[in-house]
């Protein structure tokens, strides 16, 4: 194998791939990456045996063949190669080597044969359907803060991707919760999509696939089995094991008869639970609103510290109501209206609250509160 | 200057080393040290507690070598100074302690009563001054910073008399460690022991601790050693020809405490009332076991005991911990932090038993332990759960929609 390419292509491209890459790995071949020459381009593939990634880049091939290399060596050594370098790659000499040369550098890199990089079939993947890298991101974005990090609940560390049918109308839903509070969020069914099975992404895989759109065209390319997911776009092909398990009937625990209904100012309002809940130094900081009329009082104590209070004029239809939620779960629902209005909807003290964007139906969110 | 005896514990002025007999008493046990005076923070240790309770109370077994430790699976808890002698020591496996020292009377523990003492002696300790910290039912650290009104004596004269009347009052003898903070008080109680008194002072701390190796510092262990070594760090005086900067650059935040610790620093205070890090319970097993099933199950009675102690202190756990001893006496700890605290058996169970199943493979064990730690007040434990039926409102939520997705599943945490 022998080729030429722009360091900053390899450099942009190997940034994606060593990500998969685990730090720390118990097999040497997992800590490499797979280059392989094609048409004009070479392809670099990495994988942590649930999620691989491939990524063409485009190359000058004076010799084809393929060789796996160590992925974060690599991937420092292109990023402090001097900008607008030509990056050569030769394992045409001594075997179990490849040189790379750039300029007046010159680096001698131990390699494993490619026949031992496990590479991972995706089998058929009969269902298929495009979303735009938007819709995507907004998919991810307002729910994957609400992904489950307890691994005893494994089936709850990913995102769960489904069709579901509301009024004849049919839905590509995104749902995620960790017990505390869940996030759903849904636009129509794609064509393609109508035959799929509900699927659990991993958290690694969502988390891989937002860096990656982040700069990505157009349109992605989904492509699904109950066991395994694709995401093509631009050059990059991301394949992913799915969570093996059952996702739990999110929608029962969706309160539909909650009749106490506050609207806040989305902004004012996360400013100021924001600011109350300094006072707390615990982790789980919990902010207690009162609402009494048109009157809405946030506040705050820690032992330690003291205590802090705030008020917001508010719209509430109901008497009065007292009511605890841990200050970062409200941050990161506000943080995902991008509305001017907030809506709150209650039963009571102890049970779920229905949070939505005033402006937008697509998206809802429901929280525990907690003792105050 | 001046000359203390320990056991008048009367103070003679002293122009110079050495002190000689007590000029009040004739005893040979006299302390001079140019600091005795302004040094106020003390460790004190009772020597070979358990087995010194019960040779107190079966005077039979006075002249002779006495282990309290379980059968021959268990380890040595304490060994006697006359085992000791013989190469026992305590955390040894009790087949090779037997081995060293045949003719040992193994003896179970009575911890009832080893408890009774440890609190009465430290009532004694509490009555000189409030500020005593427990660190086992055996030891303290006690700050006698301004007790010297109330004395009308310094410090090292009050210990050297609390030391006489514990002696007296309850059949065993303690050591004395006396220096001016913790790190130095702990290790000075070990240095005369049995029924010793040893003072480290300010003057004399960089020259006593450079070449002691580096494992004589709190927080090291052994693997910390092994890196250290790597580093060419072995003494504490290696660590303290290096720059506080270089070893936080290069050991991250325990590298200030090696840089402060090497040069007899250490500021943490006596707390009286310390805060509870970890609360855990643990088993030997009769045999060496593998099997999965057997190992859970040994799991379940571990989890309701830490659960239990957990709910009485009212504290939750965020991290829950395992810990395997094998059959080779490696030990090995795996833990896992959870989404909120605990203090819930069934969710300590279900996270022991996950860390639990990468790990039984078909080694024998021989001892099990569950753990929970990074505790928290007991009001933040177990928030209530969207998917956890008590609180997920099942019979109110609303059905104006199909989703494709299946019932909750039965594995959900119960109650």
């Amino acid at each position: 194998m022998k080729l030429t390419l722009e360091r900053s292509d390899l450099l942009k491209s190997l940034a994606h791939v060593q990500s998969v890459v685990e730090r720390r790995n118990t097999i040497p071949i997992l800590s490499n990456v797979l280059l392989e020459t094609v048409e004009g381009a070479v392809s670099l593939v990495a994988t942590d045996m649930d999620l691989t990634i491939v990524e063409k880049v485009p190359a000058m091939i004076a010799e084809g063949g393929a060789t796996t290399i160590p992925a974060h060596t690599l991937y420092d050594i292109v990023r402090k190669l001097p900008e607008g370098a030509q990056v050569q790659l030769d394992g045409s000499g001594d075997s179990g080597q490849l040189v790379l040369r750039a300029g007046r550098s010159r680096f001698t890199l131990a390699t494993l044969p490619k026949e031992d990089f496990p590479t991972m079939g995706a089998g058929e993947l009969p269902h298929q359907f495009t979303l735009t890298v938007n819709e995507m991101r907004r998919l991810i974005d307002r729910t994957r803060f609400a992904i489950s990090t307890e691994e005893t609940r494994y089936y709850l560390n990913g995102i769960y991707l489904h069709a579901a049918t509301v009024d004849d109308q049919r839905l590509l839903r995104a749902v995620a919760t960790d017990g505390h509070r869940l996030a759903r969020v849904e636009r129509p069914l794609p064509s393609g999509a109508g035959e799929m099975p509900g699927v659990i992404i991993p958290r690694k895989t969502v988390g891989e696939l937002r860096k990656l759109i982040e700069e990505a065209d157009e349109t992605i390319e989904v492509a699904l089995s109950d066991a395994r997911i694709r995401f093509a776009f631009d050059d990059v092909v991301l394949t992913s094991k799915l969570i093996d398990g059952t996702f739990p009937d999110y929608q029962r625990v969706i309160p539909s008869g909650n009749d106490k209904v506050l609207e806040v100012d989305r902004r004012s309002f996360a400013e100021a639970v924001d600011r109350v809940s300094t006072i707390s130094s615990e982790k789980s900081r919990a902010v207690k609103l009162s609402v009494k009329g048109e009157n809405l009082t946030l506040s705050a104590t820690s032992p330690e510290n003291g205590s802090a209070s705030e008020e917001l004029e508010v719209n509430f239809n109901g008497e009065g109501i007292e009511i605890g939620f841990n200050a970062r779960y409200l941050l990161d629902i506000t943080h995902q209206i991008e509305g001017d209005g907030a809506q709150f909807a209650m039963a009571d003290a102890a049970s779920p609250t229905l949070v939505r964007d005033v402006a937008d139906t697509s998206a809802l969110y429901v929280l525990m509160p907690m003792r105050v | 200057m001046s000359t203390l005896c320990r056991d008048c514990g009367t103070a003679t002025p002293t122009v110079k080393a050495p002190a000689g007999r007590c000029k009040h008493c004739g005893s040979p046990r006299t302390i001079i040290h140019p600091e005795l005076d302004s040094l106020a923070i003390a460790h004190i240790d009772c020597d070979a507690f358990y087995a010194n309770v019960e040779k107190r109370d079966d005077p039979a077994l006075r002249d002779r070598p006495v282990i309290v430790g379980w059968g021959r699976r268990g380890v040595v808890l304490t060994a006697c100074y006359m085992a000791r002698l013989y190469g026992v020591r305590s955390a040894m496996p009790m087949f090779k302690a037997l081995k060293a020292c045949p003719d040992a009377v193994v003896l179970r523990p009575n911890m009832e009563k080893y408890r009774t003492v440890g609190h009465q002696i430290r009532a004694c300790m509490r009555e000189v001054t409030p500020l005593v910290e427990p660190l086992s039912i055996d030891e303290a650290f006690l700050d006698l910073t301004d007790t010297e009104r109330r004395h009308h004596s310094s410090p090292a004269q009050t210990l050297a008399r609390l030391a006489l009347h514990i002696e007296r009052a309850f059949g065993v003898t303690v050591s004395v460690g006396l220096s001016y903070n913790k790190f130095l008080a702990k290790i000075a109680s070990d240095l005369d022991k049995p029924r010793g008194f040893a003072v480290i002072g300010r003057g004399e701390a960089l020259a006593f601790l450079r070449p002691r190796p580096v494992g004589l510092i709190w927080g090291v262990g052994p693997a910390l050693q092994q890196r250290l070594a790597g580093d060419g760090i072995r003494t504490v005086g290696d660590l303290q020809d290096r720059k506080e900067r270089d070893l936080v650059a290069r050991y991250g935040s325990i590298g200030r405490r090696l840089a402060r610790f090497a040069h007899g620093e250490d500021d943490r205070r006596v707390e009286p009332h310390a805060p509870t890090k970890s609360v855990s319970a643990e088993t030997t097993f009769d045999e060496d076991t593998a099997a999965a099933e057997a190992l859970t199950a040994a799991l379940r009675p571990l989890c309701d005991r830490v659960a239990e102690r957990l709910k009485r202190a009212n504290l939750a756990g965020h991290i829950v911990s395992l810990k395997l001893k094998t059959a080779r006496f490696q030990v090995i700890a795996r833990s896992r932090r959870l989404g909120a605290p605990t203090q819930r058996a069934e969710i300590l169970f279900q996270s022991a038993c996950a860390l639990l199943e990468r790990e039984a493979d078909g080694r024998r064990f021989r001892l099990i332990g569950v753990g929970a730690s990074d505790l928290v007040d007991g009001s933040a434990a177990d928030p209530p759960d969207l998917f956890d039926p008590p609180h997920a409102l099942l019979g109110r939520a609303g059905s104006d929609e199909t989703a494709e997705c299946d019932p909750i599943r039965s594995d959900q945490p119960d109650r």
